[in-house]
């Protein structure tokens, strides 16, 4: 009893404590908006609109796949909006990288696309995405379908299908969120390169500029991409020691497991 | 009195240390923004400018002065206490399922 009314107390402090802990972290690396996303008119307006086009079924599913489940259980709610809460975050907090001297941001997708499923991750992608293109310089309205292509699209299709496949080849559940992130990560930073260079090479053959943008990226990334791993690891660890219930209800753990 | 159980303690000493790191290591790596550029200056733009393409204002140009510094202030307030929030709910609900099936044990 003792150890729950202390886990209770602790819970208590955490509303208070996370959003003073978030708006420091974000305050220090403010002073111009670092991000990853493809910037307003970085994309000529016929590939905005194709990336637009592509991103807009799986907007789509999102909603469809969230209506249905919140219709079927109303607990599912407070997960979506911590998903939320957390992808919005991560997506717009930069950390800088010493060996490459540039600064980056994990993405979220991973986690949200494990815990919620790919369709409701790219909704919350999508929804986050949307904010900061509009209030924070942060991505473009106009590049808002590239950017939700490459982050919510690929970063939430790559974590929780990478985690699905290793958990059917009984990897635990701590290597499985790893690697997770880890590829939602740079499968997010690959179909940026292939955008980008998509989009702006003009006359000039796509396979080289590809590669270029995608070795630049590779500095800051690559310790990024295991910061993610190391982040999504860390979510599902916490959820399954202390919600094991909560994975099994959203498929990501089998009842046997839990 | 509550007293803690001696692994919370740790918990507590390495939550400390990491927010005590964290606190410290923080301004000194971001203060200098221009050592610092993000990856789509020193990637993205940067390839789209030799390309011929250039950035566009944002619709609502946040970025002026320290109107960005107070947006992104609420965004990571706003953000943190639905995260808080959320969180807390559903550790609250776990809570109150053991304690049902505690008494219905």
């Amino acid at each position: 009893m003792q150890n729950n009314g202390m886990f209770k107390a602790q819970t208590r402090k955490l509303p208070l404590t996370l959003p003073v802990l978030t708006a420091y972290c974000i305050l220090l690396t403010v002073s111009n908006a670092h991000a990853m996303h493809v910037s307003e008119g970085l994309l000529p307006f016929h590939w905005a609109g194709l990336w637009s086009i592509l991103a807009a079924p799986f907007v789509a599913y999102g909603l469809y796949r969230l209506r249905k489940l919140s219709a079927a259980d109303l607990t599912f709610k407070p997960l979506v909006g911590l998903m939320a809460a957390v992808v919005f975050i991560i997506s717009c907090m930069p950390i800088p990288v010493p060996n490459a001297g540039t600064c980056s941001h994990p993405c979220g997708t991973a986690i949200s696309g494990i815990l919620v499923g790919p369709g409701i991750s790219i909704l919350v992608a999508a929804v986050a995405l949307l904010i900061q293109a509009l209030f924070l310089a942060h991505g473009g309205l106009s590049t808002w379908g590239a950017n939700i292509f490459s982050m919510g699209v690929m970063g939430s299709f790559a974590g929780f299908l990478t985690f699905r496949a290793l958990r059917s080849m009984k990897i635990n559940v701590a290597v499985s969120g790893f690697v997770a992130g880890l590829l939602a990560d740079w499968a997010t930073y690959f179909t940026t390169s292939i955008e980008l260079a998509s989009g702006i090479k003009g006359d000039s053959p796509f396979m080289p500029l590809f590669w270029k943008i995608l070795i630049a990226f590779i500095p800051t990334q690559l310790p990024l991409g295991i910061l993610e791993g190391a982040m999504t690891a860390g979510m599902i660890v916490l959820l399954y020691k202390k919600r094991p219930d909560l994975l099994v209800r959203m498929k990501v753990l089998k009842a046997g497991e839990a | 009195m509550k007293v803690q159980s001696p692994k919370s303690k740790v918990q507590s000493f390495g939550m400390m240390l990491l927010l005590l790191a964290a606190f410290c290591i923080l301004p000194s790596a971001t203060t200098a923004s221009e050592k610092w550029p993000g990856v789509d200056e020193s990637v993205i733009e940067k390839v789209a400018k030799e390309h011929g393409q250039e950035t566009r204002k944002p619709l609502i140009n946040t970025n002026q002065g320290d109107l960005l510094l107070f947006v992104f202030l609420l965004a990571g307030a706003v953000g943190g206490f639905i995260g808080g929030y959320y969180w807390k709910t559903l550790m609250e609900k776990r809570s109150e399922e053991v304690e049902i099936q505690k008494k219905n044990t």
